[in-house]
């Protein structure tokens, strides 16, 4: 017990420092070092919570895309965040006043949040098959039976943006030398190689 | 290990979705396998396939839950896939011989608008949170992409982005709104909220909150005030035809999608959600009247009067009453004749491989082409709300729901507003009547005489014939009530 709530605190601490240094950081490759390290530490907290397959999750497809894309954007597109941090003196009230507004609706949701007993005891994976699965083979065994319909409709809508890069970013430009790989096997000694007889003091012409 | 327990759901039901996907595949596959020459079979083939899926949907009977209750297809899903369906086919209609010309006919559009279709259809069937939310986000996202297709043009790359910046924030509202949803109710289904909320109890801040959100988004993907900053833009920018789309189909599926989540899964809060119908519907309706006077691009005009058409639309569903929605599916089908048909007209101003889309363009368009310039005009006396046109139909089914629902303010405001709006819709009549003729078009494309003649025809003749419409709208409202 008190392991796991040293572990939660632990956990718990570094996300919130990390979350306040991802935007608290001048160097804008430090912010998103700091929120994989955010990431990384809410994986830790699913793990606490028994919740193994989304901590794997949250490490594969945020760490490791997610995030490793934005170090991409970010060093590709050299963003000078210090010209884009110079209203931020204007923008505070207004700014503050949205933040403002939406901390008292979140502090009121909260105040009125009543969890029915009955939710709680409600069938999730491990219970509705009653038996002691894992909750990767758990989500497994709904993902193609209960869910199949959203998991299909979920496929075609990456099929659209698939297609959607395609038309909006592929052009073929004149001029570009492409790589033709039937016709490099197709590459014989013969079409490669020309052997010539260079007689004595006179040389080749090229 | 146990084998899985599982029953393969019913998939007859959802047979128009599943042929219109594999039907979207096999078009990937022929575009990807025949390159660039495939535009022309791509798009015959998408029409084809579009127009059998209308007939499977209207041969369905019934109403039936599938797929572990996330799907249902009743009378209602089904009058709503077949004007997103007609709205569709037409668009790839009028679509043809503008991207011919514009050197931007590539096979990819029609499967776009297939796969918009599949998205749009499925928020019309959608039973719980998550299928509406993924058919949304379908529908979307291919819209996103079409809007920006013609990619060497600044306005169209703009209109794309613009589109997609405020519909990511808008997709995140719903979100945000459906998972306190989710959260207060404990279910994601719509008929488990609303065994959830039970009978008629004081309804919690956080549901409240959840449906604020959910209206929020759903508004935006109306273009309903204050949600519509974006339509004016996109609707400019995007290549007409795009545009004569985003007006029609997606308007179906995103009215479609409103009435489903407020009438099927909150019906016993209407106390909440009515307040917020009624000022989005007033503030839509005033804002399509007032702020299309001053426009003088014909696009932006129709773009502001959409907005105005959600506002009328939307009275019905502020209604609550069956009678309400009945008069919701009415305004819907006349709406979307009223708007292909204007779009067809603006989509054959064009001389010499230039389009024309200001009001002054069509200036003494009733002397050199005396048919569209009457189709057009019977489109805004039709729009205007003037008898026996089709569109003072729509909006007496809607009115009439209104003042039985006690809202006759709401009603009177509705008048008001079609009075101020009738002033720029008739302003085109005059400039095409009455003023100096130009230099005359070109001959109309095939594709858009089709549509216009058609369109042309339910508008002027619908008073002759209304019951089967009539009946059927009467059946789709009865069957969620």
């Amino acid at each position: 017990m008190t392991a796991a709530a040293a572990f939660f605190y632990l956990f718990a601490g570094f996300a919130v420092a990390s979350g306040f240094m991802v935007i608290a950081a001048r160097n804008p490759v430090t912010s998103v070092l700091f929120l994989i390290l955010a990431f990384v530490n809410a994986a830790g907290l699913f793990v606490l919570m028994g919740a193994e397959f989304l901590a794997m999750i949250l490490i594969v497809v945020y760490v490791g895309a997610v995030a490793v894309l934005f170090l991409f954007v970010v060093m590709m597109l050299d963003v000078d965040f210090a010209a884009l941090r110079q209203g931020f003196q204007r923008y505070l009230p207004i700014g503050g006043l949205i933040g403002a507004v939406f901390l008292i609706e979140l502090l009121l949701v909260v105040g009125t949040w009543t969890i029915d007993p009955g939710l709680v005891q409600a069938p999730l994976g491990r219970a509705a098959h009653g038996e002691s699965l894992t909750n990767t083979q758990a989500l497994g065994r709904v993902l193609y039976t209960d869910y199949v319909y959203f998991f299909q409709i979920a496929g075609l809508i990456l099929l659209v943006a698939m297609i959607g890069a395609i038309v909006l970013t592929l052009r073929d430009r004149a001029g570009v030398k492409r790589q033709n790989i039937s016709v490099q096997n197709a590459r014989t000694q013969g079409m490669a190689v020309d052997t010539i007889k260079v007689p004595s003091r006179q040389g080749v012409e090229v | 290990m146990t084998p899985i327990q599982s029953v393969l759901p019913s998939i007859t039901p959802v047979l128009p979705e599943i042929v219109l996907s594999v039907g979207a595949l096999l078009l990937v596959l022929w575009g990807a396998w025949r390159g660039e020459r495939s535009a022309e079979s791509t798009n015959l083939g998408a029409l084809g396939l579009l127009i059998f899926t209308f007939f499977l949907v209207v041969s369905q009977t019934g109403t039936v839950t599938t797929l572990n209750g996330a799907f249902i297809a009743d009378p209602f899903a089904r009058v709503m896939k077949a004007l997103i369906l007609i709205g569709s086919s037409a668009t790839i209609l009028l679509s043809r011989d503008y991207f011919q010309r514009e050197r931007i006919d590539r096979f990819e559009y029609p499967i776009l608008i297939v796969l918009c279709t599949i998205g749009m259809m499925v928020m019309a069937s959608a039973n719980d949170l998550i299928s509406l939310y993924l058919g949304l986000e379908l529908q979307s996202l291919a819209a996103y992409v079409i809007a920006a297709f013609h990619r060497d043009d600044v306005k169209s790359t703009e209109a794309g982005l613009k589109y997609f910046v405020l519909g990511a924030l808008s997709s995140g509202m719903l979100l945000y709104g459906a998972s306190l949803v989710y959260g207060f109710t404990g279910t994601v289904s719509f008929p488990g909220i609303v065994t959830a909320l039970g009978d008629g109890g004081p309804a919690s801040f956080g549901l409240v909150l959840g449906i604020v959100f959910v209206a929020a988004g759903v508004a935006f993907k109306l273009a309903a005030v204050p949600f519509h900053m974006w339509t004016p833009d996109v609707y400019e920018g995007s290549p007409t035809p795009v545009t004569a789309f985003f007006a029609s189909a997606p308007k179906m599926a995103a009215m479609a999608m409103t009435v489903r989540v407020f009438i099927g899964a909150f019906p016993d809060v209407t106390a909440v959600w009515q307040q917020i119908i009624v000022f989005v519907s007033i503030a839509s309706m005033a804002l399509g009247s007032f702020a299309a006077i001053g426009q003088r691009n014909l696009k932006r005009l129709m773009a502001y009067s959409s907005i105005g058409n959600v506002g009328y639309a939307l009275i019905g569903l502020a209604a609550g009453s069956e009678e309400g929605i009945r008069g919701v599916v009415i305004y819907m089908v006349i709406y979307l004749a009223m708007t292909l048909g204007a779009f067809a007209v603006l989509l054959s101003l064009r001389r010499k491989d230039k389009m024309f889309e200001t009001i002054d363009d069509l200036s003494g368009l009733s002397r050199t082409h005396p048919w569209l310039a009457f189709s057009l005009a019977a489109m805004m006396f039709s729009l205007a709300g003037i008898p026996p046109l089709a569109g003072f139909f729509a909006k007496f089914y809607v009115f009439a729901a209104a003042i039985k629902a006690d809202l006759v303010a709401l009603a009177v405001i509705g008048v008001v507003t079609s009075v101020v709006g009738a002033f720029y819709y008739l302003r085109l009549v005059k400039v095409m009547y009455f003023d100096e003729p130009q230099a005359a078009y070109e001959r109309i494309p095939p594709g858009s005489a089709i549509v216009l003649a058609a369109s042309s025809v339910v508008v002027v003749l619908f008073f002759l014939i209304p019951a089967p419409l009539v009946a059927a709208a009467g059946s789709a409202a009865k069957s969620l009530f």
